[in-house]
């Protein structure tokens, strides 16, 4: 299926590639290449790309491209999923998915790939199972490796390679047994000019870190279970116990992982944390425009809004920007013409403001459209849509683990259009 | 056989050829070291020190910076390593050295290049002599350089050929795969035989990993040579029949890739894999539902051919609910066409449409997979419902898919692209997400695209007016090619939507005034589209379009003006000319289309209003005349002899006005994702729309269906779903307390269920059921066959399955009464009574004899639940009841018991020495547990019997991993005879399999230092579905370490450990309490006055209800075999007061190896508050049984 994988850094620079059936020259990359330049920014460059013999399937992450190098027909998203795996993997690994990152670690990056396809099909990518087999980098292993001459290369089967939990590997043991999930939420909202909603929804995830001995049964349960609308789970959930008692149990893998997403109904209404008050004008004689933003919060449930930012993408045309902010920092960058407002907490009794001019390049045309405001926000031990965590009962294990719920709500896509 | 053994001899003569090529290479190299001197350095300080692979890259001085610069900076320094095969000389001493960490740094290094694409070819015959290196990671290095340049150099590769040979002889599972893994990769043509062998035995090899490894090297050899296609087939017909769900993934694959279209392979393994799709792994799910895709399509008939005929006869279109009753607005021709096909067959037949069966069962299982994380899942099932489902049924794929647009922006695209096709022909389907769809201005650019796609698809009378509301904002958006879209988006709405047509146009009309010239030119093009539907009305506009050929400069734009301009020349005949002649003056300057405009105009022009524009279209026509292009030339001269009558021009001329100014048509502005339904979705030919290579075209539905029988099995599948047994075990947490009529049936084994499942399928099949009719039906069926668990529905079949349980039971010698004594006591006296509740019974603990393989933990936990509940109940029961009554509880078999124990209150006799009669009642084969029991029996006092109906089981082979074989153990805490230092432990074997496993033994036992194992005899032949058990001694001493062993079958051997609980590593003594104090006080002086050295005290609140001295003395022995000490010589010797205020219970045992006293009191307080006191020599089985009491006491 998958017939080559090639790293690509942003100016261009092939600096890994890995085949699993034979050799396809690196010359291939140049059709995507070429696509590269066409595309203004990179997220834009086409992720299929059709050449005389290949076809090449490519993804943008942390600022690298993943290209692989396809010869037959296959799912396209079967290896997008898998390249973005890939990425993760790296990130797992070494705590940063980055082009530095893979050169110092190229052998191993390189042990990990070959072990992630046989023939192109994927083999082993649950990150326990990787684990088992290569081991991922520590300071103490490596010299330890040093000293004793043993290699960070497993010699047995990962017993979750051939379990039906592949997700979680046996003899986990710990001293102190914790379980703790961390319930996300992001608003997904556009608002008009006027503040009205024009679409707004929830999207949320449970992230967790658990830290269990042995092989516990963990069952999670909602108090309000009907408001979750869409689903999906980590493969441990068992499907059919959500969906005749709604509640989640499953065999947790060992350490962090993101349990389940889901979607909040958009038919309930979605309380919006934060208003904006903004008036972007240019004026129609002369180089020359306002801005004016007012940060406020509305329906926040009695919490505090922390982490509030405004980005702004200006338009081409402004060739200067002078304003002030009553309360935190803007950073403003010429190149891209991104605006930074980063506020911080918000204070319902001063609301922050920015304002001042901004200055066009001369003769240039008053520009069309207003640009959007992206907002971001964050409000702790606030699950916004009210969905709350009910209780968690371990099965299977004698011990009384740590049990730990925290609530988090996020801006996600919140955008302001102007 | 003979290219073989050419082969395996080969490597003899290889070896000399290895040492010609190095020794030519030295020699080379050689020859150019001098010029290599300025390295020379380097190379000194690799042979200075070579025992330390740090230095290499740590060590000091100037060599080593450089070194170092070369092994991390990459690119430009390793280029230089292609050029200077002095590194490569280093490398290859290093790879020569007999210390495995220089190997290891070199092989890093090689890979490094590899890695970065540099060529390390050269290096072949040095890394291919360490193929057999013991070092795993220089092995594996070393296989990852092979698999990259075999192909290059084939005659060295063979060298490393008999190493994976005997690799694949090897007993650990990852070698032998990882052998086969290599061996496969390697592309040299000569060793095919030996693939071909090496893949037919792993695929009967007892590992799966190694089967799953061998269906990954089908696809491999086949690519290799196709001429191997016949034999290769034979394999995956083999592996297709794996029951594992980790090879299903892999030989689907294989199949796949190999021979797609034997489709009758899958016939007797269509239900199985649709069984064990939830398990597969995700990768595996995507590649297994697309292949049923196809095979669903080629097997079943179109489950809308009903439908169709519905909404034919009119008035009832309503009928499969509201989420479609928009679809027929966009019934495609094709559609039609179908329809009236299937109406046709349909009509022929006269007989209602009823879903196979199979169908449904595909359906069903895939649809919780939507519910997946692995974006290509939720894909792959999607598409499934879209080809395959009935219109009422697609709807549900929405919201997932709606769902994954929150993903990375590639899914996105991937996902929209998808979504449009299917907005075609399932509007109704996506409307209640619109929004969803709307566009951020942070969206790249082909994300935007798409999202009007699905939007403009969308539209409606009913959402036209928000969605242009929507399309307003966009048209201001900074990114232009957005804009031209967004415009394209408003000219298709346009005339999709009559209501909203002239709105449309006004607001494009106001579009040419934008500044943006793109804009006005896609304005124009779709302006131009829209009037041609109603030219009449809209002459002004035309005028204002006039007016702007002076402006737009876009090609494009500009020849669709002329054409305008030159179509309803009538109306407006005044500007016409003069445009023409503005156009004449820069014909020159024009681009190709214009030009071709211009001339089409003048002809039009020339043709009505003759008079005015003679000469310019005269002018033009010669200026085209000398264009460099030749269509234009031809144009020019076509039309001249068309429309200016000459002599010669023959009759044509007379038909120039109709030539020319024939009514068009209008164009319809259509969908690029119309049609593209006829590729798979979610395929990479449906993304190109252009068939990929490889791909398998989606067949049509059959007339009518092919035979479904083929797809009948014969045996039985055990369906291994561990997802599904807990919420068996919930259900059945709720039934407690219901009758146990429906109980029992309620709870069937896996192994039934299948069966049961198995029977309603082939009967609907024959008798073409009328039971799936509607959906709802529908959807409990599910529950019911995919839970085994649905009452109502399988109470038809309890007495049949009671038969079979009887019919069980007659055949195996009472399993359970040979595991619990009490228990199978129990058993015989309700045999007296009535029959069907020894068949209830039976059939729950057989019940959850399955489940507890399924997943022992929860069911143990609450079992554990269940059991206080009963000991509540208990007491109730047994108040009249001697309390020397030992109480049976926490065991396995819980349920059973209190279904009895209820009964025993309807007992009028009920006997306290219950627990002893049991001789007769066991079967031969456990003379020894027998002769145990019997013994402690006569020693004991029946005070302080222990409990041993309260064993608790232990797996030690799941159903799953065992491959139909479980295994579990209890310590049946019996003295072990033959040797008195050991701990007897009990060992059930089940064979659920279909074929019986022989000569079940155990072998290569890891122990711990001073371990000893008794093995137990060998059990010659196990038959399908029969339960034996046997005795084996293991002498644990007294450490709770597992003893590990290899549990054998005739195909497979099986790593299984057995742990002991510090309870079982005791035995009982009997003491009187006299005895008991005196030990006690010996043990605390025997190491001075150190008190609290062996002696551990633990204060804990007990619970209520075991606050009895019952379930205190009950709990105790349960987590630990011990007997207790008589409490009534408490009272006799040492205190006067009769009713002592805190009870003490003590208990005594000694370990089993080396025989120290164990110890324990239990002094209970008021309130639940007491004390527990644990004696013994050994401080950290002390302080172990301190921690287990407690936590049994304290539950």
């Amino acid at each position: 299926m998958i017939n080559s994988l090639f790293l690509i850094n942003p100016s261009g620079e092939i600096f890994l590639e890995k085949h699993w059936k034979s050799v396809v020259s690196r010359s291939v990359c140049d059709y995507f290449l070429e696509a590269k330049e066409k595309a203004l920014e990179p997220e834009d460059v086409p992720p299929v790309i059709h050449t005389p013999h290949h076809y090449l399937i490519s993804i943008y992450r942390d600022k690298l491209f993943f290209l692989s190098v396809i010869q037959t027909e296959v799912p396209p998203l079967f290896v997008i999923e898998f390249l973005h795996r890939v990425a993760e993997m790296i990130q797992d690994y070494f705590g940063e998915c980055s082009e530095t990152v893979v050169k110092d670690h190229m052998v191993m990056v390189y042990e990990l790939l070959e072990e992630m396809l046989d023939n192109g099909f994927p083999l082993a990518t649950e990150s326990n199972v990787l684990k088992e087999m290569i081991r991922p980098p520590t300071i103490l292993r490596s010299v330890v490796n040093t000293l004793t001459g043993t290699s960070n290369v497993g010699d047995t089967l990962p017993t979750g390679q051939l379990s039906t939990i592949p997700w979680r590997r046996a003899g986990v043991r710990y001293t102190n047994n914790e379980a703790y999930f961390d319930v996300v939420e992001e608003i997904d909202a556009i608002l008009d000019q006027s503040g009205t909603t024009v679409f707004a929804e929830i999207q949320g995830v449970v992230e967790a870190c658990v830290k269990l001995s042995g092989m516990p049964d963990l069952t999670l349960s909602f108090m309000n279970p009907r408001l979750l609308d869409d689903v999906s789970f980590h493969p441990c959930v068992r499907y059919k116990l959500w969906e005749s008692e709604r509640v989640l149990s499953f065999i947790p893998p060992d350490g962090n992982f993101t349990l389940m997403t889901y979607h909040v109904n958009a038919q309930n209404l979605v309380a919006i944390p934060v208003y904006v008050k903004q008036s972007i004008s240019f004026f129609e004689c002369g180089s020359d425009g306002r801005l004016d933003v007012t940060v406020g919060p509305k329906q926040t449930m009695g919490k505090t809004v922390e982490g509030v930012m405004v980005t702004v993408h200006l338009p081409k045309t402004i060739l200067s920007i002078n304003l002030t902010a009553t309360q935190g920092s803007y950073t403003y960058d010429n190149g891209t013409k991104l605006l930074v407002w980063d506020i911080g907490k918000l204070n319902p009794q001063k609301l922050p403001n920015l304002r001042g001019s901004l200055s066009l390049q001369a003769g240039a045309p008053k520009p069309e459209e207003n640009p959007s405001l992206n907002i971001d926000l964050k409000i702790q031990q606030l699950a916004i849509s009210g969905l709350k965590v009910n209780r968690l009962d371990m099965f299977g294990e004698k011990y009384k683990p740590f049990k730990g719920v925290k609530y988090i709500t996020k801006a996600g896509k919140f955008q302001v259009r102007t | 056989m003979t290219p073989m053994q050419k082969l395996l001899q080969l490597p003899v003569n290889a070896m000399n050829m290895v040492k010609t090529a190095q020794d030519q290479m030295g020699q080379q190299d050689e020859a150019k070291s001098p010029v290599m001197t300025p390295d020379g350095g380097n190379h000194n300080w690799y042979n200075g020190e070579p025992n330390d692979p740090r230095h290499i890259r740590f060590g000091s001085g100037g060599g080593d910076q450089e070194e170092r610069a070369h092994l991390e900076e990459g690119g430009g320094s390793l280029s230089s390593l292609v050029t200077q095969p002095l590194r490569h000389d280093d490398l290859k001493e290093m790879l020569d050295s007999n210390k495995d960490s220089l190997k290891l740094e070199a092989m890093k290094r090689i890979v490094a290049m590899i890695a970065r694409g540099k060529n390390a070819s050269d290096l072949f015959p040095a890394v291919v002599k360490n193929v057999a290196c013991k070092n795993i990671e220089v092995k594996k290095l070393v296989y990852v350089y092979l698999v990259r340049y075999a192909e290059e150099q084939q005659d060295l590769a063979l060298l490393s050929i008999s190493t994976f040979q005997r690799g694949l002889k090897d007993p650990n599972q990852l070698i032998r795969a990882s052998a086969l893994r290599v061996l496969s990769s390697i592309r040299v043509t000569i060793i095919v035989p030996i693939m071909m062998l090496a893949i037919k035995e792993a695929a009967s090899d007892m590992s799966p990993y190694v089967r799953k490894t061998a269906a990954h090297a089908i696809p491999k050899l086949y690519s290799l040579d196709p001429e191997q296609k016949d034999c290769l087939i034979e394999v995956i017909e083999k592996l297709l029949a794996d029951k594992t769900t980790l090879v299903a993934g892999s030989v689907v694959m294989a199949f796949e890739e190999v021979c797609p279209e034997r489709i009758d392979l899958i016939h007797k393994n269509y239900r199985k894999l649709c069984n064990l799709l939830i398990d597969v792994e995700e990768w595996g799910q995507v590649v297994i539902i697309n292949m049923l895709t196809r095979y669903a399509r080629t097997q079943f008939l179109n489950p809308n051919m009903n439908e169709s005929l519905l909404e034919e006869g009119g008035g009832e279109k309503a009928f499969y609910g509201s989420d479609n009753d928009d679809d027929t607005d966009d019934e495609e021709d094709k559609e039609e066409k179908e329809k009236k096909k299937t109406e046709a067959t349909a009509i022929v037949k006269r007989k209602p449409y009823v879903m196979d069966p199979d169908h449904r069962l595909l359906l069903r299982n895939t649809k919780p997979l939507l519910q997946s994380r692995n974006a290509a899942v939720v894909m792959a099932v999607a598409q499934l419902y879209f080809h395959l489902a009935p219109k009422a049924e697609v709807g549900v794929i929405a919201k997932a898919l709606v769902r994954l647009m929150r993903s990375h922006s590639e899914v996105q695209y991937v996902v929209l692209q998808n979504v449009a096709t299917m907005s075609i022909k399932r509007r109704g389907m996506f409307e209640p997400y619109l929004k969803s769809f709307y566009i951020r201005s942070t969206d790249p650019t082909q994300i935007k695209v798409l999202k009007l796609e699905v939007l403009t698809n969308l539209a409606n009378e009913t959402n036209i007016s928000t969605i242009l509301r929507e399309f307003q904002t966009y048209i201001k958006s900074n990114d232009k090619d957005f804009v031209a879209a967004t415009i394209q988006a408003i000219g298709r709405c346009a005339t999709n939507i009559g209501e909203v047509r002239d709105t449309c146009l006004n607001g494009l009309v106001q579009l040419l005034s934008n500044r943006d010239e793109l804009v006005v030119a896609e304005s124009v093009v779709v302006i131009k589209k829209l009037l041609q539907m109603q030219p009449e009305q809209h002459s002004d506009i035309i005028k204002h379009m006039a007016k702007l050929t002076d402006n737009i400069q876009v090609p494009m734009a500009r020849a669709s003006i002329l054409w305008l301009i030159g179509e309803y020349c009538e109306h407006v005949p005044k500007i016409a000319p003069d445009v023409l002649r503005k156009m004449a003056k820069t014909f020159t300057n024009e681009e190709d289309i214009v030009k071709l405009q211009i001339i089409n105009l003048a002809a039009k022009l020339y043709l009505t209003n003759s008079k005015q524009t003679k000469l310019l279209t005269q002018y033009v026509l010669n200026l085209a005349k000398y264009d460099q292009n030749y269509d234009i030339r031809d144009r020019a001269r076509f039309i001249r002899q068309l429309i200016v009558p000459t002599d010669k021009s023959g009759a044509l001329s007379k038909y120039a006005k109709k030539l020319f100014l024939a009514l068009k048509p209008a164009p319809v502005l259509e969908s690029p994702f119309k049609d593209r339904d006829h590729f798979q979705l979610g395929s990479l030919s449906h993304l190109l729309n252009a068939k990929a290579g490889g791909y398998q075209v989606l067949p049509d539905w059959p007339e009518a269906a092919p035979d479904p029988s083929v797809r009948n099995v014969e045996v039985k599948e055990s369906v291994p779903e561990w997802t599904k047994c807990s919420s068996r075990e919930k259900r059945k947490e709720k039934k407690a307390d219901k009758p146990f009529y429906s109980d029992s049936e309620g709870e069937s084994g896996p192994t039934e269920s299948a069966d049961s499942a198995s029977d309603t399928a082939s009967g609907s099949e024959s008798g073409s059921g009328s039971e799936e009719s509607g959906s709802g039906s529908e959807s409990e069926e599910s529950n019911e066959e995919s839970e085994s668990a649905s009452e109502e529905d399988e109470e038809e079949e309890g007495k049949k399955k009671k038969k079979n349980v009887e019919k069980i039971k007659a055949r195996k010698p009472v399993p359970e009464s040979e595991s619990e004594p009490s228990s199978g006591e129990d058993v015989k006296k309700s045999e007296k009574k009535s029959k069907p509740r020894i068949g209830s019974s039976e059939s729950e603990s057989e019940e959850d004899d399955d489940s507890e393989s399924e997943s022992s933990e929860s069911e143990e936990e609450e079992s554990e639940e269940e059991s206080e509940e009963e000991t509540k109940k208990k007491k109730k029961t047994t108040a009249s009841k001697p309390p020397s009554k030992p109480p049976k509880k926490e065991n396995k078999k819980e349920k059973k018991e209190m279904s009895l124990l209820d009964f025993d209150d309807f007992d009028p006799a009920p006997s306290p020495s219950q627990v002893t009669p049991l001789n007769n009642f066991l079967s031969s084969s456990l003379v020894t547990d027998l002769e145990g029991l019997s013994l402690t029996d006569n020693v004991l006092s029946p005070t302080t019997i222990v409990p041993s109906g309260n064993l608790k089981t232990y797996e030690l082979l799941h159903r799953i991993t065992g491959e139909g074989l479980s295994v579990e153990y209890c310590f049946s805490r019996q003295p072990f005879s033959p040797d008195p230092h050991m701990v007897a432990v009990k060992i059930q074997f089940t064979n659920s399999a279909t074929s019986e496993a022989k000569s079940l033994h155990m072998e290569d036992a890891k122990l711990q230092s001073g371990m000893r194992i008794k093995e137990f005899p060998e059990i010659e032949v196990l038959p399908a579905g029969e339960t034996v058990s046997v005795v084996m001694g293991i002498d644990f001493c007294d450490s709770t370490q597992a003893a590990n062993f290899q549990l054998c079958t005739h195909t497979r051997k099986f790593f299984v450990s057995i742990q002991p609980p510090v309870g079982e590593l005791m035995m009982p003594i009997f003491m009187t309490e006299n005895e008991f104090k005196k030990e006690q006080e010996m043990l605390l002086q025997s190491l001075g006055q150190l008190m609290g050295m062996n002696e551990i005290t633990e204060k804990l609140t007990l619970e209520e209800k075991c606050q009895g001295e019952h379930a205190v003395v009950q709990r105790v022995t349960t987590a630990a075999n011990l007997s207790r000490v008589p409490c009534g010589s408490d009272k006799e010797c040492s205190h006067p007061v009769p009713p002592p205020p805190f009870p003490i219970h003590r208990f005594a045992g000694k370990t089993v190896t080396s025989g120290s006293l164990v110890l324990v009191s239990v002094v209970t307080k008021e309130d639940g508050a007491a004390q527990l006191t644990v004696n013994c020599e050994k401080m950290v089985i002390g302080t172990m049984l301190v921690k287990d009491i407690l936590q049994a006491l304290t539950q």
